[in-house]
């Protein structure tokens, strides 16, 4: 920030004002957290299998519209519209993870190049499906009330923010993948084949039946970040220029969490805070959101090679007690 | 129908210029092994650096300035695929991660750039563009010249150029032959005295270079001006285009070519009679699905060098 010329000390007031600020600004920021602890749920779950999924923007995309469409189009009692209106953005979202899984199982095809075309043809598909649910318009109706996530209460709690009970959702699937991979026959399959495919193979597990389900499951959690944006903070969905960022960010996340379920929400906590605080920067001191992007970038990076020059440490030291 | 040949077809060569040279870029580097998500941030970085320059030299260099333009955004982006080398080859970082870091900080480095020096989301149009000009001589043949030789762009021309040298470097020359070996057989090209680590940093920095290159050619001829979906997707295109030209510099070219054939249609099919009733979705889509259907190997056999991905680490078997 100093390179740039912008005042850092206020820079960083603004970005905690931005986030603690009041308890508007708080709702705001757990509002953040939510849909970001999906996505790195997301990530981390497909990393755990030993899979890199990129493809989680277009599954949160293609979730967000399977929410919204279903918030939209039926008229249902609350008990059964809102599970209806999750259950569809996991399916879509897993849906949309299952292509890849399956190219990757059977023909040995990468997840990575697979699940970033997949992105794009989420971005299209969607946008022209909203073209044409809206009769040429460029967003879908808002959803039914019994279909929100909304809630008065967290509402007024907060001041009046978006906050909606998606945060419990969020917390609830955190819940949903450790029980999957720490206490369930799969969740082991799992993980062994993320550790070693052959040895995995070798001890009688299907590998390809694992690599499957895990970029469903993987796709399922995305899904469902989508169904946080679009059952609780828009209530709508929007044809899009381009990529929420949210999916991207995850990878983040799960890096930072070192892919464990708890690892995420400490992920979620600390980037979704500085997202919606950056928004804050500009106003009270002048700097770009885009500070906050670049310290996530960073992240990312260092994350990736600090990794390596961990184990060269690690390295050395065993080169010298060998001596 | 030949009217609508003359329309689309010059289209289709603006639009596939910048997807040439990026995927030429990423021939280059996936040949000596190492993975290239990156495009698209080195694209962005690369773009935004051509209309930066463009707008403030603008009156030193004349019509110069887009030429001077590529070359310094080619510079910049070279220097910013240095970070992708380091990381993934020198720390032997996941080269997947490292290239998605490359990607959201190309775009968060230029945006927040943008912000503070314009003080708004995109900058002002730039006034001198890459010129386009008529083939003299070509453009009097028949029909093919109209549609080809008139009124191209010199980026477009200096495009194809490239893809031809590339082919030459990498197939007919030493260096193209180590490079070569780098990405399929690292060890056995270290044992015959080959600097793996040094040809696959020039190997990324080339990739950089020509990215750069593409992005810059994108700005100053299709947008003129950089904004936050200036490029947006075109790096993962010409990826794409890479994979589907099965990692060839001659196929990446006709993958290009292709692919730029496939937004031609999407942008002007509205007012073609034949395909105004296919919704354009099916044009965008179309060079994704595509890409996939190659890699599945529908289309033929695709294959990627082998040490594509993994870090060379000397003396491991």
């Amino acid at each position: 920030m100093l390179i740039s010329d912008y005042n850092p000390i206020t820079g960083y007031i603004a970005l905690w004002n931005g986030i603690f600020g009041d308890s508007y600004a708080i709702g705001e920021t757990i509002r953040q957290i939510s849909p970001y602890i999906l996505a790195g749920l997301a990530v981390a779950f497909a990393f755990r299998t030993g899979l890199f999924n990129i493809g989680v923007e277009g599954q949160l995309i293609v979730g967000w519209f399977a929410a919204a469409y279903v918030g939209m189009a039926f008229d249902l009692p609350k008990i059964i519209h809102l599970p209806f209106a999750l259950i569809a953005a996991a399916a879509a979202g897993a849906l949309w993870g299952l292509v890849p899984g399956i190219l990757k199982a059977t023909l040995k095809v990468h997840e990575v190049i697979v699940t970033i075309m997949m992105n794009y043809i989420a971005l299209h598909v969607v946008n022209a499906l909203i073209k044409t649910l809206s009769g040429g318009g460029f967003k879908l109706e808002r959803i039914h009330q019994s279909a929100s996530l909304r809630s008065e209460f967290l509402s007024n709690l907060t001041d009046y923010s978006t906050l909606h009970y998606g945060i419990f959702v969020a917390l609830a699937m955190v819940v949903v993948m450790w029980f999957i991979l720490e206490k369930t026959k799969t969740g082991f399959e799992l993980k062994s084949v993320g550790y070693n495919d052959n040895a995995a193979r070798y001890a009688g597990m299907s590998a390809n039946k694992n690599i499957v389900l895990a970029m469903v499951i993987s796709g399922a959690f995305a899904g469902l970040g989508g169904a946080m944006e679009a059952l609780g903070t828009f209530g709508n969905m929007s044809s899009m220029g381009g990529f929420t960022g949210i999916g991207f960010d995850g990878i983040a996340v799960a890096l930072l969490g070192a892919n464990t379920p708890l690892g995420v929400i400490f992920g979620a906590t600390l980037f979704g805070s500085l997202k919606y605080g950056a928004n804050n920067m500009p106003n009270e001191a002048g700097i770009p959101v885009e500070i906050v992007s670049i310290i996530i970038a960073l992240v990312i990076f260092f994350v990736a090679c600090g990794y390596i020059i961990r184990v060269g440490l690690i390295r050395l030291r065993n080169k010298k007690e060998e001596k | 129908m030949l009217d609508v040949l003359y329309f689309i077809i010059p289209i289709t060569i603006a639009s596939a210029a910048p997807l040439i040279f990026t995927a030429i870029g990423g021939v280059f580097s996936e040949r000596s092994g190492v993975i290239n998500i990156g495009l698209e941030g080195l694209m962005i970085m690369g773009a935004f650096i051509g209309i930066l320059f463009n707008l403030f030299f603008a009156d030193t260099f004349g019509a110069w300035t887009p030429w001077i333009a590529l070359l310094v955004a080619m510079l910049v982006s070279a220097l910013f695929a240095t970070l992708h080398a380091v990381a993934s080859i020198s720390f032997r970082a996941d080269q997947v991660v490292s290239g998605v870091a490359i990607n959201m900080l190309g775009l968060a480095i230029a945006l927040f750039s943008v912000k503070m020096i314009f003080g708004k989301g995109q900058t002002d149009f730039i006034q001198q563009k890459i010129p386009r000009f008529n083939v003299p001589f070509l453009e009097d043949i028949p029909i093919i010249g109209p549609m080809f030789f008139k009124l191209v762009y010199g980026s477009s021309i200096m495009a194809i150029v490239v893809a031809f040298i590339a082919w030459f470097v990498i197939y007919k020359t030493p260096f193209g032959l180590r490079l070569r070996s780098v990405g399929e057989h690292p060890m056995a090209a270290d044992t015959m005295g080959i600097k793996v680590t040094k040809i696959r940093y020039i190997a990324v920095l080339i990739s950089g270079g020509l990215a750069g290159i593409g992005g810059a050619v994108y700005s100053q001829t299709i947008t003129n001006d950089f904004g936050h979906a200036t490029i947006n997707g075109q790096g993962f295109m010409a990826l794409a285009a890479m994979i589907f030209g099965k990692w060839h510099p001659l196929g990446a070219l006709g993958a290009a070519l292709f692919f730029g054939f496939a937004q031609a249609l999407a942008i002007s099919s509205s007012s073609i009679k034949l395909l105004a009733d296919i919704p354009s979705v099916y044009f965008h889509i179309f060079p994704y699905v595509l890409t996939i259907l190659a890699l599945a190997g529908f289309l033929g056999k695709a294959k990627a060098p082998k040490a594509l991905g993994k870090p060379y680490v000397k003396g491991n078997r």
